[in-house]
């Protein structure tokens, strides 16, 4: 990477983006880094892109689940119990 | 981020009890007899609001992005409560590109007109600029952000909303095995 500077005021540096990268990149199930090592930084945000779609999808998908349920669900005997479940694995 | 699940102040808790809690408001107000499909959409889109705000509010660590969702989710309930059906242009606060919102199903997919000197093609990783414009999209506030900060909050952004479909998950399958 060249390391020209320009004046702007975002002096970042090659590492502090690389660091950035790698982190988006160990968020990243399918670019396990075990099995791809380094992958470009354009690939990395590349797949982030298709990732967060994926997942703003999902919400989605889900919040249309929940509204079907939800004409059958009773809400009403909620109580802490359930929430412990909900949040044990 | 915290990931013990049974932590009761871990953003998994917070949101899980945010939400639920916006869930039952919305199941109370839920017609006694079966819903027409209008009435079902409207429940998509009201839990679809209250799985975005319950994210963004539960983010104790004031990330730009959790405040440009609540800010513009304020705007959109704003908007509704003034005039129903009006379609209108919202300049944002903290960033110089306009953004349309429409009342679609996806309010994430805000049309960002982007100024010129929005391109931050002085960058170093000129490459990286580009492909960063997509990202801007998808990452709420992403447009004012500077790279640096962009990968940060989408880090912190995609760990959230892993959460937020984990969470939606489990209710959605607790609940349609009744």
């Amino acid at each position: 990477m060249s390391s020209q500077r320009s004046t702007s005021s975002n002096k970042i540096t090659d590492d502090e983006l690389n660091a950035l990268i790698l982190r988006l990149q160990t968020l990243l199930p399918q670019l396990d880094q075990s099995r791809h090592g380094r992958v470009s930084a354009a690939k990395v945000l590349n797949e982030i892109c298709s990732y967060i779609r994926r997942l703003q999808n999902e919400v989605d998908g889900l919040s249309g689940r929940l509204s079907q349920c939800l004409d059958s669900m009773d809400l009403t005997g909620f109580d802490a119990e359930i929430v412990r479940d909900l949040l044990q694995q | 981020m915290d990931s013990q699940h049974l932590n009761p102040s871990s953003l998994k808790s917070r949101f899980t009890a945010r939400f639920l809690r916006a869930l039952i408001k919305i199941n109370a107000q839920k017609p006694i007899s079966s819903s027409s499909p209008r009435e079902i959409f409207q429940r998509y889109r009201r839990i679809k609001v209250a799985a975005d705000k319950s994210m963004a509010y539960s983010v104790r660590s004031r990330r730009t992005w959790s405040r440009a969702t609540l800010w513009k989710l304020r705007s959109q309930s704003r908007r509704r409560l003034a005039s129903s059906g009006r379609r209108s242009s919202i300049k944002t606060r903290t960033t110089t590109t306009t953004t349309i919102t429409t009342t679609s199903t996806n309010h994430r997919a805000a049309i960002v007109e982007k100024t010129s000197h929005e391109k931050e093609n002085k960058e170093d990783h000129v490459g990286l600029a580009v492909q960063a414009e997509e990202l801007r999209e998808l990452v709420p506030g992403g447009e004012s952000m500077d790279l640096c900060n962009l990968l940060d909050e989408t880090a912190h952004y995609i760990k959230c909303l892993t959460t937020q479909v984990q969470v939606m998950k489990k209710i959605a399958n607790l609940y349609s095995l009744e």
